[in-house]
Parts: structure tokens; sequence; C-alpha cells
């Protein structure tokens, strides 16, 4: 009996040793999107590199390449990207694909989405209606893109009342939140596919351009430390902006929905 | 091995929390025993004798042995304590910790489980045994390591009279063997079945002693007379 | 409800599946606890037991202080282990962050105090037993330690499996200084957090139940390895 305790510790202390690897630090969204799933094993394929990626919200992201902790970021926060840049903490930004983001809200629509004609228009309706909404607060692209889009409607949330719920919390929870509250939310398209749990909860309003949801590459500064691997940032980004790469994005669908629209200028 | 005694207290006294316990009192002990300390409850026996055996410190006066050798005392609590372990362990325990040869200790053992009647309970725990049977286990793991003096603290309080009879007996031969023995107790039938000298503490003082048949046919002072014929003594 | 019953059937098929990453985030998540289990106990349990045995100055306030500790929020203590162990911190040359060590250490910190508290207070328990017999006995300090550590070794399991409990249950600090990266550093509990946030609460729950009953077959085989229900030996 001693002796299979023993063996069963041993199991679960060996290692596995592996081949070249880098580390992304990534957005939530990104990874409930489920794309990650088919493009690392495409790249182990042809690069022979393991991808490692650290899910975290955009601000974290964004704080990890900053230390230096990460080879390259991957976010949907173009201002934060370009300051990112500014500061000397990314070599360059590269744009890689988009996808959207869509309104979801109770089937009942008590603010009227369905007829909505713009993004701004679906943004006024819900202000004046004022039912439960749940932001997710947390400083992340999609908190960001949800700020834009209400000021683009001339709205500041600071002055909204209680039917505006910040969670401070990642896509899928917020998404949960919604649906045990029956409240309005934004979410990218991929998570909102992907959810488990839609509960009473429909799409209400997609497809202004204003909605749209910019995936950009940041590879870290090399000069941060010595650990940063800068090469394989490189091989990678030139990878993610290749053929095989725009196939594989813009092959990719939920229930035969595509998400992401594959838009990286080749070199 | 040298002799230990006479061992001389001069001056002793112990203060705990303000209050004086002992003291100042003097103490002589000359090298033959049996020596027997009485005197009422709270008269102080109990911490004369951890003063003597040096596991509590006096606070003022000293405690001067011809030569004192630690390794050399044993101590028998009023409450016997035995460690978590079976009986054998508890014998082996005092050998083990001076590294005493495996075949050594077998032997120390056997030898005193036959003499305590525990043979048959060697391998259960100490824990399970009874009152009796532990202060017998305490004794025997106290003479294990042969000491030159046994201080022993009102050992059969709260003992039967049967294991009482075979306490004093192991007693006896224990005395028999060289070993020099201190104690106290209640009993004054067991003073006058054990001792050579007596001991009489009063108030935290040595109040009165000498040598045993002379202080029961002629005690000295009227408190010992007093507490000799069973008078409540304050 | 219904969820609690999907999670249980989950949890059923993944199980009778043999569900690859179901066995690799397990086995991974028994490596870092059980590892960072033998790390803390190594430290503690000494640790416990000093403090019982030594008199010193600050003695009270170091008790307090691990008793204090034991509160100490996860998530904080993955925090200041980030920072440490990031390649922009003092120890980043390690290149520890994201890896099973990194979890291993920020598990350790947590689990240290609880271990050492509660061995602390069954140690000083039973130092208050023996204080006499061993001091009588003229141990050393080393002697003390390894009887009282020997004698007590049922409490100390118990302190043991305690931190067991808090480790692998332990979710905040493993998932800032692991990064819960897919293969490398995801776990049970950091896996059952990912699943939450996708909204697959019943998946969620199937990892809790398999979690579950990983910890009552740890707690199971160390009590059957110690035969802690076996009448008799202890």
């Amino acid at each position: 009996m001693i002796r299979g305790f023993l063996t069963f510790f041993v199991t679960i202390w060996a290692t596995v040793s592996t081949a070249d690897e880098m580390r992304m630090a990534v957005t939530t969204s990104f990874d409930s999107s489920g794309l990650a799933d088919v493009l690392l094993p495409a790249i182990k394929e042809d690069l022979d590199l393991d991808v490692q990626l650290l899910v975290v919200g955009t601000g974290q992201a964004l704080r990890l390449g900053q230390a230096g902790d990460v080879d390259a970021v991957l976010v949907h926060s173009k201002a934060a990207e370009e300051a990112f840049v500014a500061a000397g903490h990314g070599t360059h930004r590269r744009e890689i694909m988009y996808n959207d983001f869509v309104l979801i809200g109770p089937a009942t629509d008590a603010a009227g989405l369905a007829g909505a004609t713009s993004a701004a228009d679906a943004m006024q309706r819900i202000a004046g209606a004022q039912p439960l909404f749940v932001s997710r607060g947390d400083d992340s692209g999609t908190h960001k893109a949800e700020l834009a889009v209400w000021a683009q409607a001339g709205f500041d949330v600071g002055a909204f009342g209680n039917w505006y719920r910040e969670v401070g919390a990642g896509m899928g929870q917020a998404l949960n939140t919604a649906a045990a509250m029956d409240a309005y939310v934004l979410s990218d398209r991929a998570s909102w596919l992907n959810f488990a749990n839609k509960a009473r909860l429909a799409l209400l309003y997609s497809g202004d351009p204003a909605l749209f949801n910019q995936y950009a590459y940041l590879p870290v500064d090399p000069n941060k430390n010595d650990n940063v691997r800068h090469d394989l940032a490189i091989k990678l980004e030139t990878w993610l902006t290749g053929p095989r790469a725009e196939a594989l994005i813009n092959g990719y669908a939920i229930n035969d929905e595509t998400l992401f629209v594959f838009n990286a200028t080749h070199d | 091995m040298t002799q230990m005694f006479p061992l001389t207290l001069q001056q002793v006294l112990v203060r705990r929390r303000g209050k004086v316990v002992i003291g100042p009192t003097d103490l002589v002990l000359r090298p033959a025993g049996p020596t027997i300390i009485i005197g009422p409850n709270g008269s102080g026996k109990t911490t004369l004798l951890r003063v003597m055996h040096g596991i509590e410190r006096v606070t003022d006066g000293a405690v001067k042995w011809q030569h004192d050798d630690p390794s050399q005392h044993a101590f028998v609590f009023q409450s016997p304590i035995v460690l978590r372990r079976s009986v054998t362990e508890n014998l082996a325990y005092p050998l083990r910790l001076i590294k005493t040869p495996k075949p050594e200790i077998a032997k120390a053992v056997d030898y005193w489980l036959d003499r305590i009647g525990l043979s048959e309970n060697r391998n259960g725990p100490a824990t399970r045994l009874s009152g009796g049977e532990r202060q017998k286990l305490a004794i025997a793991r106290a003479l294990i390591r042969k000491p030159q003096v046994l201080f022993l603290d009102e050992p059969c309080a709260n003992l039967d009279g049967h294991t009482t009879r075979e306490i004093e007996t192991l007693l006896q031969e224990t005395t028999a063997g060289g070993t020099r023995l201190v104690m106290s107790t209640h009993d004054m039938g067991q003073a006058r079945r054990l001792a050579r000298d007596l001991v009489f503490m009063l108030h935290g003082k040595v109040h009165d002693g000498g040598d045993a048949e002379a202080v029961f046919t002629r005690p000295k002072t009227k408190e010992l007379a007093a507490f000799l014929r069973g008078d409540i003594v304050t | 409800m219904v969820e609690i019953l999907e999670g249980l059937k989950a949890a059923f098929w993944l199980v009778v599946t043999f569900d690859a990453e179901l066995w690799e985030i397990s086995l991974r998540s028994l490596r870092v606890t059980l590892t960072a289990l033998l790390i803390a106990s190594l430290i503690a349990i000494p640790l416990g037991t000093f403090l019982a045995v030594q008199r010193f100055r600050y003695r009270r306030f170091v008790i307090s202080l691990i008793n204090a500790l034991m509160g100490l929020p996860p998530v904080v203590v993955g925090l200041v282990v980030y920072i440490l162990l990031s390649r922009s911190g003092p120890f980043g040359v390690l290149n520890l962050l994201f890896t099973p060590t990194a979890m291993i250490i920020a598990q350790v910190i947590i689990i240290t105090p609880v271990i050492a508290s509660i061995a602390h207070q069954s140690m000083r328990e039973l130092w208050a037993e023996y204080h006499d017999l061993l001091i009588s006995l003229n141990t050393s300090k080393r002697q003390r330690i390894l009887t009282l550590i020997w004698d007590g070794r049922r409490n100390l399991l118990t302190a043991a499996l305690a931190g067991f409990g808090r480790a692998i249950g332990e979710v905040g600090a493993i998932m800032i200084v692991g990064g819960n990266i897919d293969h490398v550093t995801r776990v049970l509990t950091t896996a059952i957090a990912l699943e939450t946030g996708k909204g697959d609460f019943a998946l969620a729950l199937g990892l809790g139940f398999v979690l579950i009953g990983l910890a009552i077959m740890v707690n199971l085989a160390i009590h059957t390895l110690s035969q802690t229900e076996r009448e008799g030996r202890w």
C-alpha cells in the first residue's frame, strides 16, 4: 500500500519539458470567444511554438506588459494601446482583426431597442426607459467601448441613476448578472454566443460600425529585461497577419455565425 | 560513584507571586536514609522536595550538595506523569535519553515490567492504566537509571491499601539496594514503617525533626507532639 | 437547484470517462498543494513546538502575530508575491512567475501560519502535561522538542490537514501568481473560477464536486496511513 502511494506521488511530481515558449496576455473576451482553441494548435504546428495565454482584463494585460512579465499583449482598446506604445512599453501596434459589440437585454425589451436606427439611438432609448443596465465597470476594453458609445450618444454615465449597475467583473460574470437581473448589457458577440446561461435574454441590437471592436497585437519592448522573447513575439506577429491565420479567423464560427473579421495589413 | 550527601539547605526561601511559600529555613540531610517529610497540608512539603531536586529555583538562600550530579536524581510526582506511549516505551524513555544500547534497555525494561507486574500490559497505552499501576510505572521509570537519590511526593496518596503495600515493599528494596529516599507523606503509619529520620514542616519552615525512633517517642516541640497525636495543627 | 444536479452529473461524467483535462488539472492541484503542505509543515511544526517550550522576551508577541497572520487575505499574498517575482521585481531573475513553483510559494506563505498556530496550541497543552517530567529527567531542548512532536503527532497531523484544506480550495493567490495558464498553471480552483466567469455553472460545480471528492480522498488516505482509528495504539 505504501508503495502504491509513493508511485502516485512520483507521478504527480513528474513534469514534461516543452518546446519554444512565449507568454501573451489576452483579454477575457478574446478567451471567451474560443478562437484561441483554434489558433493555438495551428501555431504549435506551424511554428513549434507554445503560446501560454494569460487571460486577464485589459488593464491587467497592459500592466503585465509594462512589467515585462509577458512577451506580447493582445487587447481591444485603441486609446490604451497607443498610450502603451507611446510610453515605450511596446514596440508598435498591429491591428489583427475585429468583431463587434452587441446590445443584449430581456426579450420583453422595455426600451424598445428592436426599432433602433443606430447605436446612438439605441443608447438614447435605454437612457429614456431606464431599465436595469449592467456595466462591466472594470476599465476593460469592453467597458471603455461601452463608455464611448454612451459618450457618442451624448450621455455621461456618472449622472445615471440606480438603474445603471457597475459590476466590476469579467464578461461572463456581467452576463450572468444581467441574466439574473433581467437587465440590459453590452457584450462582445463572441462572449454572447458562447454564453451558456442566457435565461430570458436576447440579442436586441447590433450592426452599427460604432460598435466594431478592433483587436490589436502589441509586442513588449525587449529592453525591459533579458527574458522578453521579442524574437518569438515577432514570429507570432508574422503568423497572425499571414494567410493561415486569415483563413482560420475568418472561418471561425459559433452556430454557423462568424465572429471575427481579419483586417491585418500584410507585410 | 561519588557520594552526593550531605545535602545542606541554607536559609532557603521560595517566594511565588509575592507570597512566601517556604523559608527562610535550614536543613541538613546525611547520607543514610530514608528521610520522611511530614506536616499539615500547605506546609510546603512539595516545594521543599522540588527545591532539593532542582526543578524549582530558590528565591534566596542556597541548596548545597557535597557533590551534585543531576543524572543521579529522580523524582516521582504525586500525580503520576505518564508519556502518551506504551508501558514499555515509558520505561525505556529515560534510558533512550542517555543513549543506552538496545539490549541493555530490553533487559532493564523486562526486569521492571516483571517487578511491578505489568508484563501482560507491556504494549498497551500507559494512559489506560489505573492510578495505582501508573504510580508503580512512574516509580519503576524513576529507578530504571539506578539513581543515587529518589524524591517522592506523597506517592501513595489516593491509592488503595494493596497497592500502597506493594509500593512500600518496592521502596524498601530500593533503600536496601543503596538508593537514598527522600519522601513526603500524609500517612503517619507509612512514616513509621519507612522512616529512618523525620522532617516536620510547619508554615513553610522545618520546624522539628530527627531520628525517627526519637521523634515518635519524644517529640521536641509541642506542635509536633500535637501533630503526631492527630490534632489539627495551624 | 437544477444546476446542482447538472453539476453532479457533470462531475460523474468527467470522472467516469477519465477526462484527460480533468486528470491534468487535478494532478496539478495535488502537486501544488501537497508540495506546499510538506514545505509549510517542515517550517510550521518545529516553529510551533519551539514557541511552546522556549521562553523568550517577545514570545507572546510572536504567537499573537502568527495567529493574526492566519487571517491574511490570500489575494493580498498573491499580489505581494507577484510583485516580488515579477520580471521587473527583485526576484525576477529567478523566472518563477506563472509557474507552479510560484503557486507553491504563495500557498506556503498562506498556510504556514495556520499550521503553526494549531500546532503551537496542542504542543503547549502537551508541554504543560510533560513539563515537570521532562525537566526532572534532565532532557535537552532538542530532546524535549522531539518528544513533544512524536507524542503529539496525531494533533500535528490535524494541524497539517487544516493547512491542506486551506490550500486545496485556495484560488485568489494562485490565480495572480500562476496566471491560470492552460496546461501550465491551471488547477481545479482556477478552472472553476474560469468556468464560473464564462457562465458555465454546471461544469464549474462539477469541477467543484471533483475537488471536494479529492480532498476527502486525501484525508482518508492520510488517516488510513497513520492508523488513527486503530484501537489502542494511540
